[in-house]
């Protein structure tokens, strides 16, 4: 999900050409809307990837989406078509934080968990229905859990579409993790 | 009196404050039943378990609904903001808040203008929000599990989705992260770090660990990091001295699992529901033990 600059579609050179390009930044109102922007651009084949903003535009709980420059104004329609236009564009002038890509797994016998950052999703092995989930601080947690545990792992609605935080954001990336291993 | 703020995950739910009961299964806040499963009613439901144990002050607590969007969070922290100078606490417990650094710095202005200063404990997104601001040495507990301790220690991660790599793979030396999140200032002035074993920390070194029992499954269950941060509170509301609330506490919730007998899709409610056996049963145990007892309730140190 977070792999940088992968082809995505592969006949859309055109979209392919920010490999070597300048980099910018997307900078959306919330985490749901970078959520949203995210799907919109890779759904359409676009070289982006999510990143944790620069520290003078911080808040404690955002993404930003990082993308190649040259590309802008396509983009920006792109997102405008999709009514998820963003607050501004800024020019990436020193490393942006990156998000977890580590996953841990931990196998209790009828049980499987999958962390990744500080979230741990549960499933029971024998039905793939999904019995716990725990760790994270944003209030979508519990929100996701309420949604969540007691339903089959594919048939659940996912982190993605219900999760508005960094948060729902990892939780996410488990729920993935969990899926390539069941 | 003891306060707690927090959410609920129904973005339906008003801002509400008051003391908080139990009826029947549920907590309730003037006229609100509230369902506990996980989250800030987990806690507070704990908190009021522990009670059961000990004599300890009434709970009052400023709950908002807020699935995640923030906007319940920034309501109440805009009321806390206004009014919060107009209540007296022994403790007050921040919990599940969307991280906002600037809404964090506006409501500690706030507590630091209350007639007498609570002790302040900090958890979940508010505890994240307080590190971010620089601020985390104005906290007496933060009650971060493994994976959170290292976004402590992490003096350049504004979330724990940002730990970096190095800092996480550290996971299993606890000790190492505890300093480093002292050394940066992103630790408050004790730490209870909930994990495999169970550490409490205090100006940049361990002073206690807490391993039995040790249940595997508990890892799995959501809301354990709740239940252990109700009952902190409701103990240090008690009197219980800092270090002994903080062992007690990561003993009592350990012992929930051992009585509750749990899997790892076990509900954390089954775990709550098991608060005063396990903590009575700690206290006479200590009791019986030595003449004076070995936990002191004494004045905050």
């Amino acid at each position: 999900m977070l792999g940088f600059f992968k082809k995505k579609k592969p006949n859309s050179d055109k979209k392919e050409r920010g490999v070597s390009a300048d980099l910018g930044i997307l900078v959306f109102e919330n985490t749901s809307e970078v959520i949203r922007a995210e799907n919109v651009l890779k759904k359409a084949g676009w070289c982006i990837r999510v990143m944790g903003p620069p520290p003078e535009i911080q808040t404690g709980c955002d993404l930003v989406i990082e993308f190649p420059l040259i590309e802008e104004l396509n983009i920006l329609r792109e997102l405008n078509n999709a009514d998820v236009s963003p607050l501004q564009v800024v020019p990436v002038t020193a490393p942006l934080l990156a998000p977890v890509n580590l996953f841990q797994t931990k196998d209790f016998g009828d049980y499987l968990m999958v962390r990744a950052a500080n979230m741990k999703i549960t499933v029971a092995k024998a039905d793939l229905k999904i019995v716990n989930i725990s760790g994270g601080g944003c209030p979508d947690v519990p929100y996701l859990a309420r949604e969540m545990v007691g339903k089959p792992l594919r048939e659940a609605l996912r982190p993605k579409d219900l999760g508005h935080t960094l948060c729902g954001y990892a939780l996410e990336l488990a729920y993935e993790e969990l899926l390539r291993k069941c | 009196m003891l306060g707690i703020v927090g959410t609920v995950p129904d973005s339906q739910f008003p801002l509400i404050h008051g003391k908080v009961r139990w009826v029947g299964s549920h907590i309730k806040i003037e006229d609100r039943r509230i369902a506990v499963n996980r989250g800030t009613p987990s806690l507070m439901a704990a908190a009021l378990n522990a009670f059961e144990c000990i004599r300890c002050p009434e709970i009052y607590a400023f709950l908002i609904g807020d699935t995640g969007r923030g906007d319940g969070s920034q309501k109440l922290y805009q009321f806390l903001v206004q009014h919060l100078p107009e209540f007296d606490f022994q403790v007050l417990t921040f919990h599940y808040l969307q991280p906002d650094v600037d809404w964090h710095n506006k409501v500690l202005f706030a507590v630091e203008t209350m007639q007498r200063r609570p002790i302040l404990i900090a958890d979940a997104g508010f505890m994240y929000a307080a590190k971010m601001s620089g601020q985390s040495e104005c906290y007496d507990f933060f009650t971060p599990d493994v994976g959170e301790l290292a976004f402590l220690a992490d003096e350049l991660a504004p979330h724990p989705f940002y730990t970096r790599g190095f800092i996480l793979h550290q996971n299993n030396k606890v000790p190492d992260l505890i300093r480093r999140a002292y050394q940066h200032q992103n630790a408050a002035n004790y730490l209870l770090v909930k994990g495999q074993s169970d550490y409490i920390a205090h100006g940049n070194r361990v002073i206690k660990t807490v391993d039995h029992p040790s249940l595997d499954a508990m890892e799995a269950i959501g809301g354990t990091g709740d239940s252990l941060t109700g009952i902190l509170t409701a103990l240090c509301g008690a009197g219980f001295k800092a270090t002994d609330a903080a062992v007690l506490a990561a003993r009592a919730n350990r012992w929930t699992g051992y009585y509750a007998n749990p899997n790892p899709a076990t509900q954390v409610s089954e775990l709550i529901d098991k608060i005063p056996q396990a903590l009575s049963g700690l206290l006479d145990t200590e009791h019986n033990e030595e003449t004076h007892g070995r936990y002191q309730k004494n004045t905050f140190d």
